[in-house]
């Protein structure tokens, strides 16, 4: 195995056996998805009008729960110095990283999804959309997020400031993934929003590793 | 420069390095050629932090430059970060991970081929091999000392950087790190070390790095 792959198995290992860390993000997840019917009543035709909206942004929600540790907990106990110090260039360090927060975070919403889409009711139509918006969008959410987790480190009140970071960034590819389940439950070609989704992606992929990295050079200095 | 010494690999150059906007060492020259080790020396808070964690690149020199093989290590840093260890005040120990597994994946991360063969022979020469299935958390203070060193041993680098490897050792573990530094120099290898305690090298010279500091310390009460 590569350094690379060595790496994002150990990550995967470490929150894995974190115990609770991996878990956290899918429960808070369909807690936050469960709490809409309460919230706005249980009318089925309100319901499938916000399907996609609440799932969406309660996957955003859930994927920067966890993001504040992502290099933190490295940072902490000197791992960081590490690979700051290692053959690896620390660009792929958090490429891999990135890859291992998706595993564990992304892709169980991503699994649990549909789920949550009949629970809302969400019209049968845009479920397979729904699953191809998030497969998309959750790597976009991890990539950005790990922008901003290099940008906190050693930052007091990280998370909140993460939050506050980030949000904001997470609107177009909001915006893109919500269009496309539209289009699709409304009889139209969803293609457009996608491509447009997938563009965000060809841009987080090559540019959030070396905004990430830059930060993470700036705290280790 | 004798003709019949060995030539330098890592050669420092009036190196200057700021601090918090406060200028703490001036003019730092050395020069070190296989087989040679350097122990830096000086009172707390003099730099020798500071000056190991320059010498691993982390930190970049207000002036001066760093070679490694003749060529500035800022022009060709992969080349140089392949070649060194670096051991920090920070064990980078995981709570969850097994002793055996963490100084594999560091070895991994250092050069995947044979990892795992070179972290079992490193937990036998720290005197740790019956830690090996023991998770981070269990372990003493100088136990993680022990692993930290087991992973630079496990290296196949040819620069060491130990940042005060002997806290926390008992005279089992000085001895042991004394054989291991006397091992790796006596194979070519090269060390940088700071250390408060007495330590036996053959061959080792110190600098002393209070004459580098360019005003009166105002050192804590």
């Amino acid at each position: 195995m590569s350094r690379f792959g060595h790496l994002v198995a150990r990550d995967v290992r470490l929150a894995l056996s974190g115990g609770a860390d991996a878990g956290i993000a899918l429960a808070f997840f369909v807690i936050c998805v469960t709490l809409f019917p309460f919230g706005v009543g249980p009318e089925p035709t309100t319901l499938a009008r916000i399907a996609a909206g609440v799932i969406w942004i309660s996957a955003l929600l859930a994927s920067l729960l966890s993001m504040d540790r992502l290099f933190a907990g490295d940072y902490e106990d000197g791992s960081l110095d590490l690979f700051a110090t290692g053959p690896l260039p620390l660009e792929a360090v958090v490429a891999a990283k990135i890859v291992a927060h998706w595993l564990v975070t992304g892709l169980p919403l991503v699994v649990m999804s549909p789920l949550m889409g009949v629970f809302l009711n969400l019209p049968a139509a845009g479920t397979g959309v729904l699953l191809l918006t998030l497969l998309i969008g959750t790597p976009i959410l991890s990539l950005v997020g790990a922008i901003g987790a290099g940008l906190i480190l050693g930052a007091r009140r990280g998370g909140v400031l993460l939050s506050l970071l980030v949000l904001p960034l997470f609107i177009p590819p909001l915006i893109f993934a919500i269009g496309a389940i539209e289009a699709q439950i409304a009889g139209l070609t969803p293609r457009p929003h996608l491509l447009l989704l997938g563009g965000l992606l060809a841009l987080a992929v090559p540019l959030s590793p070396i905004a990430a990295a830059a930060g993470i050079r700036q705290a280790l200095q | 420069m004798t003709p019949d010494a060995p030539t330098p690999r890592l050669v420092a150059e009036d190196i200057d390095l700021m601090r918090g906007g406060r200028l703490l060492l001036a003019g730092v020259s050395f020069r070190l050629a296989p087989g040679q080790a350097l122990i830096l020396r000086g009172p707390n808070g003099t730099g020798k932090t500071s000056l190991l964690r320059l010498l691993a690149g982390l930190i970049k020199p207000l002036a001066g430059r760093l070679l490694w093989d003749g060529s500035p290590v800022s022009e060709e840093p992969d080349r140089y970060r392949a070649a060194l260890a670096f051991l920090g005040h920070h064990d980078a120990v995981k709570p969850t991970e097994r002793v055996a597994r963490t100084v594999a994946f560091w070895a991994a991360q250092a050069d995947p081929r044979e990892a795992e063969a070179r972290a079992v022979l490193a937990l036998d020469r720290l005197g740790i091999a019956h830690l090996a299935d023991t998770a981070g958390r269990y372990l003493s203070s100088g136990q993680r000392r022990r692993q930290a060193l087991a992973r630079i041993l496990a290296s196949p680098s040819r620069l060491w950087l130990l940042d005060e490897p002997t806290v926390g050792l008992d005279t089992d573990g000085v001895a042991r790190l004394e054989r291991v530094l006397t091992e790796h120099l006596a194979g070519g290898g090269m060390a940088v070390l700071s250390t408060h305690q007495a330590i036996r090298l053959n061959g080792a010279e110190t600098l002393e790095l209070s004459p580098f500091v360019p005003e009166p310390l105002a050192l804590d009460a």
